[in-house]
Formats: structure tokens, C-alpha cells, sequence
């Protein structure tokens, strides 16, 4: 009997072992890399930043259920898991990025700096230095993501406060206003200083314009331009059913990915991309058809995914750990589609685009996938089912890459070996 | 020859089971017509609510609110429900704990009937067992929100 029991229970360990630790944290990836559990349950963790000595910042969306939106993580004893967790700050927000000894992050109108010490520890938690503050927050796509040139400006997407300017958002048969008013003061890339304290919009420059809202943005150090990944419009469908059906709005318009040089327009809200006619149509707010070509003076993406997938950030990988076809090439993260729906949702992976002679090829893959964790990579009709979105990027001094969760708050970590 | 008070009793006895599938029917009749007014409901929840609130009406995290297990959703405010339905929705008041982002598009050409079916299917939908609302409850609630603009 006791021998029994005890086979039993080395049954039972060698059978649940695998479930505890799931291989790769529940991640497919391609052969050679491994993934694994970084942390978990951090709270929705958005954008995520690493020092030079491979301490992890992530900016969450709110205050964890200790209080902290901003949270600092350290793998002390070199196991891969982050093992001294702390944080601080009571503001929610997206935007973290670390700049020599300097950590910025953001909330959903402002730009905060703080001072690391040698340690990589934050010297001033409850007194960070403003550098810029008023922007936009009206709920609506409200997250200031931000980063750096390499000459010390700093980029924060200004998200649009509406889905197609029309004249009521998301008002079936409102009609979108000509011009559009919100372009003033959202719906583009502001550029500040990233030195100066106490900026606003008359401080800033409008870099980029048209773009409804970015949350992905990374500059490419290699061809020195900023990268910036836009979500596209939803509902066309709702809006417009004699032009559109459910399963085209499910395809319509692409998420765009965009090579942005200083004054371009990338069209919102005038015009979207159509990946299948492989150009801008004019937007039905602003008479389009569904077939009209929009004006040539509007940006054509770089890269065209996949509808309604959320690219949530971008990163080019710099590092020298993977092979070398991911040099000066770019990771996006996809949250997950919702407004695929009634048509099952599609992203909750990590994308890689490959970059030749310093510009995108318009080729691009499944890097990390898995994150929803259905059965077998079954399609998820509902994001809120999804087990795991992912959302911030960020490359560690090694050269692995760690990806953050912003439901529950995981964070991934990548690495590669021959 | 017949008892007369046994007939009495026999009659009492029709009389009874009379009533008996009177209500029967009667619930039968509800319950149908309940049916009939969730299907309705399921039409223009498929068409106006489903893209933002999903069909599993879980909402979209940080987005759009979720209608499965609300308080607010199976609550006794009514007109607070109408309202919303009626005139759509911007303002950044918690549900539950969480925040979501996204405004809601009035719908003013939903009529008294068609509001009432829509709220009876989220509110006897997925986990939810609120009950019924009547086109009355309704029209009540209307009235409520007009008095109170005013």
C-alpha cells in the first residue's frame, strides 16, 4: 500500500510538473529561443524600460493593488526571474523610457523625469522633475507613449479623442468635419526637449500628423528616423453596412506601421490603408466608397498587418544574442483585436519585421505567439478571455527581450541559444 | 337524481381546474412572449451593442465596459440604464473598480419596446439574472429622465 501511495504521488508530481512550469511560459516561438516567466501579476504592466545593468521598469496602467503604477524589478541572483520587486507612484499611464541615468515615464497628460543612482535605484520617487505637462487626456486613446532620438528629443504620441473625427464619435451617419480640429492638439507626434523642465504644446513641435493613435513608437538608431505603429479606425461596418461587411470590416483597414520624418501626414482621418487594394481609400466620413483613392500627399506605411490588432509597441533589436537576421530589424506587440467581432479576434502575438539597408522589406512574421493561452492556438472570440495581452517591448543588456502583459501583469523574457 | 350539493362540488371542482389552466396558459403566454422580447433584444444587441460590448458580453479591457455581471447592468436603476441607452455615454465614473475609455453613440431612434428588449436580453444574458424590462418600465424611466433634465 505505501509503495502504491508512493508511486502515485511520483505519478502524480511527474505529470503536473509540466503543467506548473509550462514549457516556454506557454509561448511558441522559433527554434532556439526559450521564454520564461520574468514575473507575474505585477498589474497591467504597459511599457517596459531596462538599464545598462538589466534592471526592468514597467509603467502600469493603474496603481497596482499595492498602490504603485510604476514598478522596478531587479533579477539579483541571475536566475532569469525577477526576484527584488518595488515600485512607487500613484498616476497610471503607458510610457516608460530609460536615458542614461535617467528614468522618464508618463501618465496620460504628462511626462515626468527621475534620477537613478549608481544602483540603478530611483533617488527621487515622490519628486520627479516635469518636463512636460496639459497634454490631451479626453479617455479616448490617451496613452503618451514616448521616446528618444539620439539627440536627446523626446517623441509622445498624442492619441486622437475619436474613432473617424466625425461630427458625434461613433455616431452612425455623423458626418467627419473638414478640417479636422482635433489635428491641432492630437492625432500626430510631438517633439520636446528632453532636458527642459515645465514644457507644453507651445514648447513642443508637431512632427507627425494623421496618425490616429500610436502607442508603438522606437527610434531606429541604425537610419536615425522615428518608427511609429497606428492603430487604424474601427467600425466601418456599423457605420456603413452597405459598404461594408462584417467580414471586410474584419480585414479593414490595416494596422499601418510608418517611417515618420519630420512634417509628414499619415492621413487620418481622412483617408485608410486597404491592404488587399494596396492603397489609400478615402474614409466614408469624408465621402469614400469603399474604392476612391485618397490624395497622394498622405503617407503610404511602411509595413501593412492585419486589421484591428493593436500594435502596442515597437522595438528594434540592436542586441547580439539572436541570429543575425533580427539586427536593426523591428518587434511589434500585439494586444488583440476586439473589433474583428462577430468574426473571431486575431493578434496576441509579438511580430518581427525585417529591415535591409536600413528600410523595412514589407515582409513580416510571427516572432512570439501563445500569449492568449488558448488550447492548441485556438482563435479567441473575446479579448477579455485572453489569458495574457502583450503590450510593452524592451531589450535587455544581453540581448534577450522581455515582453510585459498588461491584464494581470506578466512579463516575458526572451533569450536565444544556438 | 344528482346531489345538489355534490353538484355544487363538482362545479367548484371544474371552476378550479378552469382557473387552474387559465394561469397556466397565462405563464405560458409570458414566458413565450418574455422569449419573443429576449430574441428581439438579441437582434439589436447583435447589430448596435455586440462590436464594443463582444458577445460574451465581457467588453474589451480598458475599452468598453462589460455588461456580464455589472452591478450597474443588474441593478434596480432602470432609467439610469435607458439613459444611457438613449443618449450614449462619456464620462469617466468607475465600473467595478475599472475605468474604460470609449464613448457610446446615443441611439435616439430606439423606440420604448425595442429598448425594453434589449435590456431584458442583457439583463437574462451570461451570468446576468436580472429579470425582465417592460416597455412600461420603460416608458417610466423616460419620463423620469425628461422630469429630471428639467
Amino acid at each position: 500500500m505505501k509503495k502504491m501511495t508512493q508511486f502515485l504521488s511520483v505519478a502524480f508530481l511527474a505529470f503536473s510538473l509540466p503543467v506548473l512550469a509550462q514549457e516556454n511560459a506557454g509561448l511558441k516561438l522559433p527554434e532556439g529561443f526559450k521564454a520564461n516567466l520574468y514575473a507575474n501579476n505585477i498589474g497591467g504592466a504597459r511599457h517596459i524600460a531596462i538599464t545598462k545593468s538589466g534592471v526592468v521598469f514597467a509603467k502600469l496602467n493603474n496603481p497596482n493593488k499595492e498602490g504603485n503604477s510604476i514598478v522596478r524589478l531587479e533579477d539579483a541572483n541571475n536566475d532569469g526571474v525577477a526576484d527584488k520587486i518595488n515600485g512607487w507612484a500613484k498616476y497610471g499611464g503607458t510610457g516608460i523610457f530609460v536615458k542614461g541615468n535617467s528614468l522618464y515615464a508618463s501618465s496620460n497628460e504628462a511626462i515626468f523625469k527621475y534620477e537613478l543612482n549608481s544602483k540603478d535605484e530611483v533617488v527621487n520617487p515622490l519628486a520627479p522633475v516635469t518636463i512636460v505637462s496639459g497634454l490631451i487626456d479626453r479617455r479616448q486613446h490617451n496613452s503618451k507613449s514616448i521616446t528618444f532620438d539620439m539627440a536627446n528629443n523626446i517623441y509622445v504620441n498624442i492619441g486622437a479623442y475619436s474613432n473617424a473625427c466625425q461630427e458625434k464619435d461613433r455616431m452612425p451617419g455623423s458626418q467627419g468635419m473638414m478640417p479636422c480640429p482635433i489635428l491641432d492638439s492630437a492625432g500626430g507626434i510631438w517633439k520636446f526637449d528632453g532636458s527642459k523642465e515645465n514644457q507644453t504644446y507651445k514648447d513642443g513641435k508637431r512632427y507627425g500628423t494623421g496618425l490616429r493613435n500610436v502607442i508603438g513608437l522606437d527610434w531606429n538608431t541604425s537610419s536615425n528616423q522615428l518608427y511609429v505603429a497606428q492603430h487604424g479606425r474601427d467600425q466601418l461596418n456599423s457605420f456603413y453596412p452597405n459598404l461594408y461587411t462584417d467580414a471586410q470590416n474584419a480585414e479593414l483597414p490595416a494596422e499601418t506601421f510608418y517611417e515618420i520624418k519630420e512634417g509628414d501626414n499619415a492621413g487620418w482621418p481622412y483617408v485608410y490603408y486597404d491592404p488587399s487594394q494596396h492603397k489609400k481609400i478615402v474614409s466614408p466620413e469624408y465621402g469614400g466608397d469603399s474604392k476612391k483613392e485618397g490624395s497622394s500627399e498622405f503617407k503610404d506605411p511602411a509595413v501593412a498587418f492585419p486589421a484591428h490588432m493593436a500594435p502596442m509597441a515597437v522595438l528594434f533589436y540592436t542586441g547580439n544574442q539572436f541570429p543575425a537576421k533580427y539586427k536593426n530589424g523591428a518587434f511589434i506587440s500585439f494586444h488583440g483585436s476586439w473589433n474583428r467581432a462577430p468574426l473571431p479576434q486575431e493578434g496576441f502575438f509579438v511580430a518581427f519585421v525585417p529591415f535591409k539597408d536600413g528600410k523595412a522589406t514589407g515582409e513580416w512574421e510571427i516572432f512570439a505567439n501563445g500569449f492568449a493561452g488558448t488550447e492548441n492556438g485556438a482563435k479567441i472570440a473575446n479579448p477579455s478571455k485572453a489569458k495574457a495581452r502583450p503590450c510593452g517591448l524592451a531589450q535587455g543588456p544581453d540581448g534577450s527581450i522581455y515582453v510585459s502583459d498588461d491584464t494581470k501583469g506578466a512579463i516575458f523574457k526572451i533569450t536565444y541559444s544556438k | 337524481m344528482v346531489n345538489p350539493l355534490m353538484n355544487r362540488k363538482i362545479n367548484r371542482g371544474i371552476n378550479r381546474v378552469a382557473k387552474f389552466i387559465l394561469l397556466f396558459c397565462f405563464l405560458v403566454l409570458a414566458q413565450w412572449g418574455n422569449a419573443q422580447n429576449k430574441i428581439n433584444g438579441k437582434k439589436i444587441y447583435e447589430t448596435r451593442c455586440l462590436v464594443c460590448h463582444q458577445s460574451d458580453g465581457g467588453g474589451v479591457p480598458n475599452m468598453n465596459p462589460p455588461l456580464d455581471g455589472a452591478t450597474n447592468v443588474n441593478g434596480k436603476d432602470i432609467a439610469r440604464l435607458v439613459k444611457i441607452i438613449r443618449n450614449g455615454y462619456d464620462e469617466r465614473v468607475a465600473l467595478d473598480g475599472m475605468y474604460y475609455n470609449n464613448a457610446m453613440a446615443a441611439n435616439p431612434d430606439l423606440k420604448e419596446d425595442a429598448i425594453a428588449d434589449v435590456l431584458t436580453y442583457i439583463r437574462t444574458s451570461w451570468s446576468n439574472k436580472a429579470g425582465v424590462v417592460t416597455t412600461s418600465q420603460v416608458k417610466a424611466a423616460l419620463l423620469k429622465n425628461k422630469a429630471a433634465k428639467k
